[in-house]
């Protein structure tokens, strides 16, 4: 008993002020890209061909579909399918992409994930009906699809004393149908796709689905591959998307209490 | 390497128990006869000419096999690859596919203790199983089987591994269905698991419990079927196959450039050792050496790996007896640990820092100093947390100890490696046996217990964390000049400037080639092979998981145990989903 109580006086007292007190993440964390429009030309074409995920966006090889959404002449990065390898930030020498420590960078909507540079407020573009519903408790049911599991690891740190999800009423909990909202990491592997749908029909409604990760958005690593899906919103309708790959705990945390508080 | 360098290597040996000493002297001294072969002896991370593989009849590569492994070699490998080049129509019967064996012993041979073998053949459409003679090729054929449609006659549990058809449109092994999507690409036509023979156990108390594939908390997914009788378990079957991505076949046919983030998702709580084992084989096939710094940050990324995950074990192997103190504690302290991999490349698992001829990310003199801060006042705590855990709590003692104990007889058939091996006395350690990046240099001690239960399991790793803790510190203080930079411009030269139109097909690779890397991940032997075509193309990628040994310890040690204790033994493997489902 003299032990555990010597140890709990050593281990102290580890919670984290986020997000009453802004916390900064190292210099070499990748966050929010910037992007540099005025970019020498070779530059951004080299970049274009690095990119393992071709997720930089010019002129040349733009969606046209995607693109009328948005301001088309500029050079966007597609954070769903973008891994953060910076790749881009080396081969440009920062000239061209840049990451910020920025890691609130979700988003609600599938067009904002182009970005150059800005995402619009997650708080803003929120649904208010899941705030009034969800925005003191919200039980959350977690599918594994395929991945890696490293985005369910930085979803499953968030109960550690550091992040203590449950001080904010979020809780991640057993079975769906105690869940309000279901999140999915990982590409759908066919051999999972069966069990997710099942998993979401448990739930029941209004139910909200999060996609974490760049797998769980576009396939991320693995995309191209027969065996997964090239993202969730083709299977089911997803209300928040949050790169990364995977996400810091930190944009997850950000991610939920924007969308479901109503103050943070 | 300095002299000076050298001498404070030695100088900082790892702690190693007493224990361990006896267990050294048990297994260096017991196997020393010399093994005739017609495999051939291969080196770790040595890139070789296709044509140097012996390619033997099945017949004499079957017989061979057998023999090797009742000398007591363990396969690392076994894989069917798919071959269309003239050589290969030599050799008698059989198709275009063949089949590769690689095997480690570590009986001497030439001086050298530890020796891998390795051999070809033409895959006949069906053969007399080795399983059924020895049991170590057990899941090996079965993957096979399903990957290729190659059928081993005799098999005892020919199960599929994976679910998905293979890929040559041949009938299929296990009596399913399957048939061809809008892109020509096969699939099952009923979902998982298909038909698929659960074992069974009949009688009147006897009663099935199923669990998963999606489980209780945030986790991976797979199928745990109990055969109980009452509480305990009489027979455990784990059926997987839900996390396949296919990641074999996407690297066959990804540009080069996606390689590297491909293989950094195998299993992310693996990030490091897989894309290490993946630079090693790109270096050996390129010819590129990488700098004794370079290896530095490797080896140090690869120890934080394994203390991060260690640590968080131990945290979850606390929570699953209802000893929270510990299991909180080893949670904030399994982050710090990540959050020195962030510091030094930006990202919590380390992706992004390896990458073919070298590593992205310099660990400078300020950020040398302040890992050092970091991990100095980390190691106390940590040590006190373990031992409030493994030593001075009475009651976690006496869940741990005689639960899921695995003999090392059974753990020595079974061919378990890493942790869970050394948790039963097979002491094989990659880092010693085959040494790659810094690791020549350091002293790793033979860590072996002899228990095999879910204490053994929590104490090797107890053991390892201190260790590798000391081995980052070594490393730390090694030289406190710049560590320095480090991505060779092999890199941008190759893989990004390359101006080319079919950059799809762009491959640095040395054709006709062969190699195999071997590293020690936290859970045990990870090794990637690759074997390229004539003109350097990647043929066949193979990768192997440690979990790939490791499910079946998993499910000998519940039998006749409590089905209570499955999260407590579960956890003491802590084994991947994803890496055996690639
Ligand atoms: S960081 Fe994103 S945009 Fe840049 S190269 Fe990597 S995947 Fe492409
Ligand atoms: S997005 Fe990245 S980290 Fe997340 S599961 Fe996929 S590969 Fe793993």
């Amino acid at each position: 008993m003299l032990d555990t109580l010597k140890n709990r006086i050593e281990q102290g007292y580890r919670t984290s002020k986020y997000p009453k007190q802004t916390i900064s993440l190292p210099e070499r964390y990748r966050g929010l890209p910037t992007i540099n429009q005025y970019a020498d030309a070779d530059i951004v074409a080299k970049c274009v061909k690095a990119c393992p995920q071709n997720a930089i966006i010019t002129d040349s090889n733009a969606d046209p579909n995607l693109f009328k959404a948005n301001e088309s002449s500029r050079k966007m990065v597609d954070m769903g399918r973008c891994v953060f390898c910076g790749t881009c930030e080396r081969v440009s020498n920062g000239k061209f992409i840049t990451f910020t420590q920025d890691f609130g960078y979700s988003v609600a909507e599938k067009a904002h994930l182009l970005t150059s540079g800005t995402v619009p407020d997650l708080a803003k573009h929120s649904k208010q009906h899941f705030k009034k519903l969800f925005g003191r408790s919200l039980q959350l049911r977690q599918v594994s699809a395929g991945g890696c599991n490293a985005c369910e690891a930085d979803l499953n740190v968030l109960a550690t004393p550091f992040f203590d999800l449950a001080r904010f009423g979020i809780n991640f909990v057993a079975s769906p149908r105690h869940a309000d909202g279901l999140v999915v990491t990982g590409p759908i592997s066919r051999n999972m796709r069966t069990a997710l749908l099942q998993t979401y029909e448990a739930l029941p409604a209004p139910k909200v689905v999060i996609a974490v990760g760049s797998c769980a958005i576009t396939g991320g690593p693995f995309r191209e591959s027969p065996e997964v899906s090239d993202g969730l919103d083709s299977i089911l309708p997803v209300d928040l998307y949050i790169p990364g790959c995977p996400s810091h705990p930190l944009t997850n945390l950000h991610a939920l209490l924007s969308f479901f508080k109503d103050r943070i | 390497m300095t002299s000076s360098q050298s001498s404070s290597i030695e100088t900082h040996k790892i702690p190693m128990q007493t224990e361990n000493r006896k267990n050294i002297e048990q297994t260096e001294h017991s196997e020393t006869r010399l093994i005739q072969t017609q495999f051939s002896e291969v080196t770790n991370g040595v890139a070789i000419s296709r044509r140097d593989l012996p390619h033997l009849t099945f017949d004499d590569f079957r017989e061979n096999a057998l023999k090797l492994v009742r000398n007591n070699a363990k396969v690392v490998h076994f894989f069917g690859y798919e071959d269309d080049s003239k050589e290969s129509s030599q050799n008698g019967n059989g198709g275009k596919i063949k089949l590769l064996a690689l095997f480690r012993t570590n009986r001497v041979y030439r001086d050298r203790r530890y020796t891998l073998f390795a051999a070809t053949c033409n895959a006949p459409d069906a053969y007399p199983s080795l399983t059924s003679e020895c049991e170590p090729f057990h899941l090996f054929e079965r993957e096979i089987a399903e990957q290729f449609g190659i059928v081993p006659d005799g098999h005892p549990w020919l199960k599929m591994v994976r679910y998905h058809p293979n890929s040559q449109g041949k009938p299929d092994a296990f009596g399913n269905d399957y048939s061809k999507d809008n892109d020509r690409n096969y699939y099952y036509t009923q979902d998982i698991p298909g038909n698929y023979p659960y074992y069974s156990v009949e009688g009147k108390e006897i009663h099935d419990v199923a669990v998963g594939p999606v489980h209780a908390g945030v986790i991976e997914p797979g199928h745990f079927r109990f055969n109980c009788i009452g509480e305990r378990v009489l027979h455990l079957e784990i059926q997987l196959g839900y996390q396949h991505r296919g990641i074999e076949n996407l690297i066959i046919n990804a540009p080069f450039k996606r390689l590297p983030v491909i293989v950094e998702g195998i299993a992310g709580d693996t990030t490091v050792a897989n894309a290490v084992s993946f630079a090693q084989a790109v270096e050996a096939l390129t010819k590129i050496n990488i700098s004794d710094d370079a290896k530095k940050i490797r080896t140090i990324a690869l120890e934080l790996e394994r203390l991060a995950n260690h640590v968080g074990d131990l945290g979850a192997l606390s929570g699953d007896v209802a000893f929270l103190p510990p299991a909180n504690y080893c949670g904030r302290m399994r982050g710090d640990f990540l959050n020195m991999t962030l510091l030094i490349c930006g990202n919590r698992f380390g992706k992004g820092l390896v990458r073919p001829g070298g590593v992205r990310f310099a660990i400078d003199s300020a950020l040398c100093d302040e890992i050092m801060r970091r991990i100095t006042e980390l190691e106390i705590q940590v040590a006190n947390v373990i031992d409030l855990l493994l030593i001075t709590t009475p009651s976690v003692r006496d869940r741990f100890e005689d639960c899921g104990t695995v003999s090392r007889s059974d753990a020595h058939e079974l061919g378990l490696v890493g942790t869970a091996g050394r948790a039963c006395g097979l002491s094989y350690d990659a880092r010693r046996a085959f040494p790659t990046e810094y690791y020549p240099n350091i002293d790793i001690p033979e860590n072996a217990k002899s228990r095999g239960d879910v204490y053994a399991r929590a104490k090797i790793r107890a053991e390892e964390v201190m260790q590798s803790i000391a081995i980052v510190k070594m490393l730390l203080s090694d030289s406190l000049i710049e560590i320095a930079p480090v991505e060779l411009s092999f890199i941008e030269t190759n893989f990004y400037e390359k101006d080319s139109k079919d950059y799809a097909d762009f491959t640095p690779l040395a054709p006709d080639s062969f190699v195999v890397t071997i590293n020690e991940a936290w859970r045990g032997e990870l090794s990637h092979c690759i074997l390229t075509d004539q003109t350097g193309k990647i043929l066949r990628y193979k990768i192997k998981d440690p979990s790939f040994h490791n499910w079946s310890g998993l499910a000998m040690s519940l039998r006749d145990t409590g089905i209570s204790d499955f999260p407590l033994n579960n956890k003491s493997y802590n084994l991947s989903y994803c890496g055996f489902d690639l």
